[in-house]
């Protein structure tokens, strides 16, 4: 993309009216009761919102991690030595690290096991509105949200944005960390940020995300939240589900059966 | 350039001044080198506390360059004729201090090769974009404004009347670096450390504290070391800004506090604790927090205090509490505690690491340099007329 003078002088003086613009829309939709839900809502559209339903209790049944090694292996994920410096796409956490809120002296002993957490892919992100050169975006056709490796410059601005924890930044060179490094994926340099894709590249070629082909349980429901008559809607349908952090407003995409 | 004539030509002391910041920028260009290899894995960042002390040293310089507006402002809208000789030191100081600030944001990147993205894919949702606007913007302005100042003293040809106007715009501008600065931390939901609508004003009045105390102290060091003097009256001047920019910079942190512990909503309240008495063990923060509250406190004493004020020796020392308290503060504190506790609970500590403290030595010795040679240029211009 070739920019001339005359663009950026145009794109600078638009931009102001764009981002005040662009905050008066936000807040307009957000005005809506829970947005990120009632476009769920909305009859079959043309575009997908690929989104992913976590039913705890069966996960809970083998507590094993394959969902986490087949996504390692998938997407060439660095095993970093200083747990500080860790890249974790899809991992586990306590029940009262991912539901802060929702736990009560009563209800501490409900889940002694971890839940899988993830990237929400959320309605509106904020690591996407903070990027400063949008290396992260919003993918139009299926909800995605997507990383650009080469483009990202590593200001760690969308992991201050995230209000999920899902982003990780490669503090040193990860190749030396990946046991086996798998063409399929490209691995990534130090000094950019990752995070998980919804296998984006698995879904270009009909399959499914690696973590839920490789869940044992069936723990994992993954489809179009726009399809009504997908499973993933199906079970939204007929079980109560949550999502983290709602009051945000940012829309996750993932849902937790509790 | 032509005013660099100046700066070549100094006594030994300025030549061992020069020497000696040359090799803390030595030391700190050769650990930037290896970060730039090995990546910041380097520093005492992680997952949990992304940001460290290259943005909070950032935030805290932003706070030093904007506020120049605190001598240009009086001089140009209100008259104020005893800051006739220190306005261009103001202007000259906050150059310096942008650069520091450009700086410290280019050594805190993954991808220092990739800087120029931001303008080849301008991003207006993004607060950074903005932030690169006002900030190079401000650079521009001051520098154009300082350099014709300059030369308008040294040919005693009065300035041209085309830099009134630049000089007003800069007035606004500098309020906007900050604002900018403050939005980029407090437009994100779930950092309740920051998403509060008095950031900007706590950056702006902390800023106009802990810039003129720096402008304080390098004025008595010019008399002290040169034969340019600021005028007494021009310094109590600056203690008076400094002393209602201090008063309201704790107030405005009060009212933080009162929200938050008196609500008691437990998000609020965790982030404060764990400033002041730290979370899980995790106390890292609660010395720098209390160091800075007792200068605060003591330099309150020594500023409302008419009777002290007015001495200078008093007036350099609350200065110095004022700058050392609010670096704490601002140049630490606020920026790491926003990241604890983590958005999954986890309480990570951070404290830099040797190298990251020589990068931060580096640019604070450039930031030094250049206000060394800057403020060379003026004096030796003053004193050839």
């Amino acid at each position: 993309m070739k920019i001339t003078r005359k663009d950026f002088l145009k794109i600078l003086g638009g931009s102001a009216v764009a981002a005040t613009a662009g905050t008066l829309a936000r807040s307009a939709a957000s005005a809506e009761p829970n947005a990120a839900t009632s476009k769920a809502a909305e009859p079959k559209a043309a575009v997908k919102r690929w989104g992913m339903v976590i039913d705890t209790s069966k996960c809970r049944e083998s507590g094993c991690d394959d969902c986490i090694r087949a996504c390692r292996v998938a997407h060439n994920i660095p095993q970093i030595p200083n747990p500080k410096q860790e890249i974790k796409w899809i991992w586990k956490e306590p029940f009262e690290n991912v539901f802060p809120m929702q736990q009560t002296d009563y209800t501490r002993q409900a889940f002694k096991t971890p839940l899988t957490v993830l990237c929400n892919h959320c309605a509106d992100p904020g690591c996407v509105r903070v990027c400063p050169t949008k290396a992260t975006w919003k993918r139009e056709d299926d909800g995605i949200v997507m990383m650009d490796y080469h483009r990202c410059i590593g200001c760690r601005y969308c992991m201050a944005g995230c209000p999920y924890g899902s982003r990780s930044f490669n503090f040193v060179d990860p190749r030396p960390y990946v046991a086996e490094i798998n063409p399929e994926y490209p691995t990534r340099t130090k000094g950019v940020v990752e995070k998980c894709n919804f296998c984006e590249e698995r879904l270009a070629v009909g399959k499914q995300p690696a973590c839920v082909e490789a869940c044992r349980d069936k723990a994992l429901v993954f489809g179009d939240l726009n399809d009504e008559n997908s499973g993933i809607r199906q079970v939204l349908r007929e079980r109560f589900a949550v999502q983290r952090k709602p009051e945000l407003g940012f829309g996750p995409a993932v849902f937790y059966l509790l | 350039m032509f005013m660099f004539d100046k700066a070549i030509v100094g006594s030994r002391r300025y030549w061992s001044w020069i020497v000696f910041l040359a090799l803390v920028i030595a030391v700190g260009l050769a650990c930037y080198l290896r970060q730039l290899s090995y990546g910041l894995g380097l520093t005492g960042m992680s997952r949990d506390v992304s940001w460290g002390i290259y943005i909070a040293q950032f935030t805290f310089f932003v706070g030093v360059a904007a506020s120049a507006v605190m001598v240009v402002l009086p001089y140009y809208l209100h008259d104020v004729k005893q800051f006739g000789r220190i306005t261009v030191l103001g202007e000259l100081l906050a150059v310096a201090a942008v650069v520091m600030c450009l700086l410290f944001i280019f050594v805190d990147m993954g991808q220092p090769a990739r800087v120029l993205n931001v303008l080849l894919y301008p991003t207006p949702t993004s607060m950074m974009f903005w932030d690169m606007v006002s900030l190079n913007g401000y650079l521009l302005l001051n520098a154009v404004i300082s350099v014709v100042m300059l030369k308008a003293e040294r040919t005693g040809v009065p300035a041209p009347h085309w830099v009134k106007p630049v000089v007003l715009v800069s007035i606004p501008w500098a309020v906007s670096i900050h604002t900018v600065t403050a939005f980029l931390y407090n437009g994100l939901p779930g950092r309740s450390l920051w998403y509060t609508a008095i950031l900007a004003p706590r950056f702006l009045v902390s800023a106009f504290a802990s810039g003129p105390s720096l402008l304080i102290l390098l004025c008595l060091a010019l008399r002290r070391l040169t034969r340019f003097d600021a005028g007494q009256e021009a310094i109590r001047r600056l203690g008076v800004i400094v002393t209602y920019a201090m008063t309201l910079n704790v107030f405005f942190l009060l009212l933080e506090l009162f929200t938050a512990l008196y609500g008691r909503v437990p998000e609020h309240t965790e982030t404060f604790q764990y400033l002041f008495f730290g979370l899980d063990g995790h106390t890292g923060l609660a010395p720098v927090m209390w160091a800075s509250v007792l200068l605060a406190l003591v330099s309150l004493v020594m500023l409302l205090v008419p009777g002290l004020r007015r001495r200078e020796g008093v007036l350099a020392a609350a200065a110095l509490c004022v700058f050392v308290s609010l670096w704490l503060e601002k140049g630490m504190g606020l920026i790491v505690a926003g990241f604890v506790p983590s958005p999954l609970e986890h309480v990570t500590s951070y404290s830099p690491t040797a190298p990251e403290w020589a990068i931060v030595l580096g640019i604070w010795a450039i930031g030094a340099l250049l206000v060394t040679v800057f403020f060379k240029i003026t004096v030796s211009i003053r004193e050839a007329n």
